[in-house]
């Protein structure tokens, strides 16, 4: 009798803990990747969370870069059921956290050690307060500059390296009846030239200074004036069409020829992959003038929420997005590189292959820069008015020590 | 109509054909546009203008974004999500509207102390930004426990329709005479009684239109939709914005034009076949002032 | 007392009760919308005057700053623009809606054959949500892509219509777009107000030897003044609402050309984190749309309306 009692009890126990509802447990997934190779690479996420027997309930906003997903979240976050994780970077996050709704992965972080594993700039933007609240899916390296090979050899060019050469082989081009610059007005694109040409004029620590630490000395000095000098020269480097255009439309442009370069970010080269264009041969990669990397990154933050299966499925899920499998597999398919070290690189493209090398690179010589354009450098108020006088300067004759001058005011104004 | 047969009268009349036309041109151009681009493949788009019709026409743009459409990582199409509309909208309009006509009876056929204040303040309820009330109303939702959900939709459109409601219904019950409202009180029926026996009947023109109206307004409605439901939940214009909005990859227009369509084609068809009755209404008094 | 006088003093005393509800019954109807309207409406706009006294940032904070918002909001240019837009964007939206309305119910009113196809072609727009509005009018107002494409595609290589992307023009694109979607509802309206006029009137300054358009200014429009009431009601609530008109066709731009205050307080509220300033805005916002619209209630709901 005995026996057979212990055999029962031993076997609902058995049964008990091996009939978890989900293995993994379950999260909702607020994000905007909602097309073409953004949305591919979040349903392998998805797959592969699922493998593990976890539940993934998509949320999907699309729209300006998160704009209204950022409205849905807010909502959520006042009504008081935020969504387990969200697609949110830079200081965003640490604005969040300071609202105290994030939870803390340290248990995760520390276990797999990410601090080794990340580049120390974005370790940074992933924490609050020393711990870890979000999980960075990838890094995005913003100061690229695609070019078109054929055009650039119609006038005999090379691909530029500093701005000097990037203005005399677009006065050729000019010339030539090519437009030099393909580009989209829209406030987000003015500044990532924006800040590209801060980087190439000025180096990475004047960027630091001015369009990280927003000091105003280094926000009111010559340099910056240059930088608004090179907007100009640019403004007249981009065809008439340009306003409101968006941004693959741009790089579609070079593509087809019609422009000879774009100032990009690596999301470019899905346009150029997806079209079945060759790099090396059908567009080239290269650094933009100057000597720097300019960091962007996505990632997932965590919010605080209830419930065994919510807290499970946070878990599993950071843990997930810093493995070395789906880095590999996301990053391949979304175009940029992996967030973390020690991923295979056997399955990315030259172009790539380039970018991880020149992290490292930046990262020893302390050349690795956060984008100001686009969040990963400053509060989202004061970025708004960066973007709200480049855009201004850009589309009107607005001079250069004029736009420092309200540059330095609108910068006080906003802290 | 006084009837004038000269010359001048003639040419009067053709060139306000001339600007009617005009006109229809001008509301037309853009359902043309629309309805084009549905119909045509995407190389030729590129490589056509706006404004010519389709040269092969295909169906496969409208196929797509009914089924197959990618909204984030489902890739059902509109479909799903029209459901979810419907399933928001009837119960939206038709308590929005049972509010209106009660109130705008209530209102104005018994002089009560503050009736006009009180419609005043109602009144004043039409000009509110949604933007402003969108973070305070998440926290009363979140407190209700209706955060999220399709009721929480429901209860939100409703509030926010009271004033139009109210205020059509209120300009239609002026209209009708005091007199048989007194008259079925003398015959003893209470205020439900004069309310469902009398007026009620005779309101159809003002129904019709607050009806069209709520209608259009809540199907239409997006900012209310992304910020209070959450993904299966969300009613076609969230899923429709999703579709078309998004940033990266090949913007494929035909099937954004077709997913246009489809979103709008149910308060379209409204204003096609009732189009009529609603001009009714409104001559009936629903908006007379 | 009988059974009977107290039973029929019994029923008296229900009847009265009743009736003394009944009595009541407006009122308690009329309740519950009042109470919504006081919560969610008053209420509201006490809590985001409230929230604009503090410095809130991504999530309301209630410890009171003081002014210290409104400064910073008329520091700031862009306020200005927007400020600036509201005004000549409601009031070109306003004035045109009616003024081809108007016209065009007039036109309708001429008692045509093809009267319901065309009334209907006028009257569709409205139902098209402004996302949808938005996105067409976008492209056909697009210089590479749209009418100024399609004109010089005709041999009119000089046309230039690149309003949507000149910062002084933009605005002006709001407004063709807004006309377009809501002009047709107010040609209902009014088309509605001219049909419930008698026919009597006509004949009679007819037979008096008035002219058709004398007869129209002089008789016809003052008889529909109360439909202006409405359609003034109605296009203010979309000039308001055309935040989502703004934001599908032109994103605010270039720039930030076409901002309205409406546009400015998302923009401040769910982009920048930076609720208190949002609420500084929406609270002048309202304070300007109630400024104009509620001495014009006053005017009209005292002046012979029961």
């Amino acid at each position: 009798m005995k026996s057979l009692a212990t055999a029962a009890l031993a076997a609902v126990a058995f049964a008990g803990l091996s009939l978890p509802a989900s293995a993994a447990g379950t999260v909702e997934v607020l994000h905007w990747w909602t097309s073409g190779g953004e949305a591919k690479a979040v349903g392998e996420l998805k797959a592969m969370f699922e493998e593990q027997g976890g539940t993934w309930i998509d949320s999907p906003v699309a729209g300006g870069g998160g704009d209204a997903a950022m409205t849905a979240l807010r909502a959520r976050v006042v009504a008081g059921n935020p969504p387990t994780a969200v697609q949110l970077k830079g200081p965003g996050i640490q604005e969040w956290a300071e609202e105290g709704v994030l939870a803390d992965l340290d248990e995760v972080a520390s276990e797999e050690e990410w601090d080794a594993l990340l580049p120390p700039v974005l370790a940074e933007i992933m924490k609050h307060d020393g711990e870890y609240v979000a999980a960075a899916v990838n890094i995005h390296r913003v100061d690229w500059l695609w070019a078109n090979p054929e055009l650039l050899a119609q006038v005999d060019a090379e691909v530029p390296t500093t701005w000097e050469e990037f203005n005399a082989v677009a006065d050729k081009l000019k010339e030539a009846g090519v437009t030099p610059l393909a580009h989209g007005g829209q406030p987000w694109q003015d500044a990532t030239i924006f800040e590209v040409v801060a980087l190439g004029l000025g180096g990475a620590d004047f960027y630091r200074k001015a369009l990280v630490e927003l000091d105003p000395d280094a926000l009111s000095s010559d340099t910056m004036v240059q930088v608004f000098d090179q907007m100009r020269r640019l403004r007249g480097y981009v065809d008439d069409g340009f306003s409101g255009r968006d941004w693959n439309l741009a790089t579609a442009m070079v593509m087809n020829g019609e422009a000879a370069f774009q100032i990009m970010g690596d999301w470019a080269k899905g346009e150029f992959l997806a079209a079945g264009k060759v790099p090396g041969e059908d567009f080239l990669c290269a650094p933009a003038p100057g000597n720097g990397y300019i960091l962007n990154s996505d990632s997932f933050a965590f919010f605080d929420v209830e419930g065994e299966e919510k807290i499970e499925g946070q878990k599993v899920l950071a843990s997930l997005i810093m493995s070395e499998e789906f880095q590999e597999i996301f990053n391949v398919a979304k175009g940029s590189i992996p967030a973390r070290i020690g991923v295979p690189r056997d399955n990315f493209d030259d172009c790539a292959i380039k970018s991880m090398d020149d992290l490292a690179g930046a990262t020893e010589a302390n050349a690795l820069v956060p984008s100001m354009a686009h969040e990963m450098a400053i509060p989202r108020s004061q970025r708004g008015e960066f973007l709200d006088l480049v855009t201004e300067h850009f589309n009107s004759d607005m001079s250069s020590q004029e736009a420092v001058d309200r540059l330095v005011e609108a910068i006080a104004r906003a802290s | 109509m006084v009837r004038q047969r000269t010359l001048a009268s003639a040419l009067l009349r053709a060139g306000l054909f001339a600007i009617l036309i005009l006109f229809a041109l001008y509301y037309l151009m853009p359902l043309f546009v629309m309805i084009a681009t549905s119909l045509k493949s995407l190389e030729e788009i590129r490589s056509g203008s706006l404004l010519a019709m389709p040269r092969d026409v295909t169906f496969e743009p409208w196929a797509k974004a009914w089924t197959s459409a990618c909204v984030g990582v489902q890739c059902d199409g509109l479909r799903p999500y029209i459901l979810n509309s419907v399933v928001m909208v009837i119960p939206a309009v038709a308590i929005s509207t049972a509010l209106g006509a009660l109130n705008g009876f209530a209102l104005t056929k018994f002089r009560f102390r503050g009736s006009g204040t009180i419609f005043a303040l109602l009144l004043l309820g039409c000009f509110i930004p949604f933007q402003v009330v969108l973070l305070p109303m998440a926290r009363m939702l979140g407190l209700m426990g209706l955060a999220g959900t399709v009721p929480g939709l429901v209860l939100v459109h409703v509030v926010y329709g009271i004033a139009f409601t109210t205020l059509f219904f209120r300009n239609f019950f002026v209209g009708v005479s005091d007199s048989i409202v007194h008259a079925a009180k003398i015959d003893g029926a209470g205020f439900f009684g004069i309310f469902f026996r009398v007026m009620l009947p005779m309101s159809l023109p003002a129904i019709v239109v607050t009806v069209i109206w709520q209608f259009t307004q809540i199907w239409n409605d997006f900012l209310f939709g992304v910020a209070f439901t959450a993904s299966v939940a969300n009613p076609v214009t969230v899923a429709l914005n999703n579709l078309v909005a998004s940033s990266t990859g090949v913007k494929e227009y035909n099937v954004d034009m077709a997913a246009a369509i489809i979103a709008g084609l149910p308060t379209l068809l409204v204003y096609i076949f009732a189009g009529k009755y609603f001009i009714r209404g409104l001559s009936a008094g629903a908006v007379k002032g | 007392m009988t059974a009977e006088s107290r039973a029929r003093a019994a029923e008296a005393g229900r009847r009265s009760w009743w009736a003394w509800v009944d009595d009541r019954l407006p009122r308690i109807v009329v309740a519950p919308s009042f109470a919504a309207s006081v919560v969610f409406v008053y209420g509201f706009i006490a809590w985001t005057i409230y929230i604009s006294f503090t410095r809130s940032g991504i999530l309301p904070r209630y410890e009171i700053d003081g002014l210290h918002q409104y400064e910073r909001l008329w520091d700031t240019p862009r306020w200005y623009v927007a400020l600036e837009n509201l005004f000549v964007f409601g009031g070109l939206f306003i004035v045109g809606c009616l003024a081809i309305g108007v016209t065009l119910a007039i036109l309708l009113d001429q008692r045509i054959r093809t009267e319901g196809l065309i009334r209907t072609i006028y009257l569709y727009p409205m139902a098209l949500s402004f996302i949808v509005t938005g996105t067409v009018w976008k492209w056909i107002l697009n210089p590479g892509l749209g009418i100024e494409q399609l004109v010089q595609g005709w041999g009119f290589t000089g046309f230039e219509f690149d309003w949507l992307v000149d910062r002084d023009m933009a605005i002006y694109t709001v407004v063709i777009a807004g006309v377009w979607q809501s002009s047709g509802f107010v040609m209902a309206l009014f088309l509605a107000g001219l049909r419930s006029i008698d026919d009597e009137i006509f004949k009679a300054a007819a037979i008096d030897g008035a002219s058709l358009p004398r007869i129209y200014a002089t008789i016809v429009l003052p008889a529909i003044r109360p439909v202006f009431l409405s359609a003034l009601v109605v296009l203010a609530h979309l000039a308001i609402k055309s935040f989502d008109l703004v934001i599908a066709l032109t994103g605010g731009g270039p720039g930030v050309a076409t901002d309205l205050p409406a546009t400015f307080m998302y923009a401040m509220a769910f982009q920048r984190s930076e609720l208190g300033l949002a609420a500084a805005s929406a609270v002048i916002m309202l304070i300007t749309i109630f400024a104009i619209i509620i001495p014009y209630l006053y005017s009209e709901l005292r002046g012979g309306r029961p």
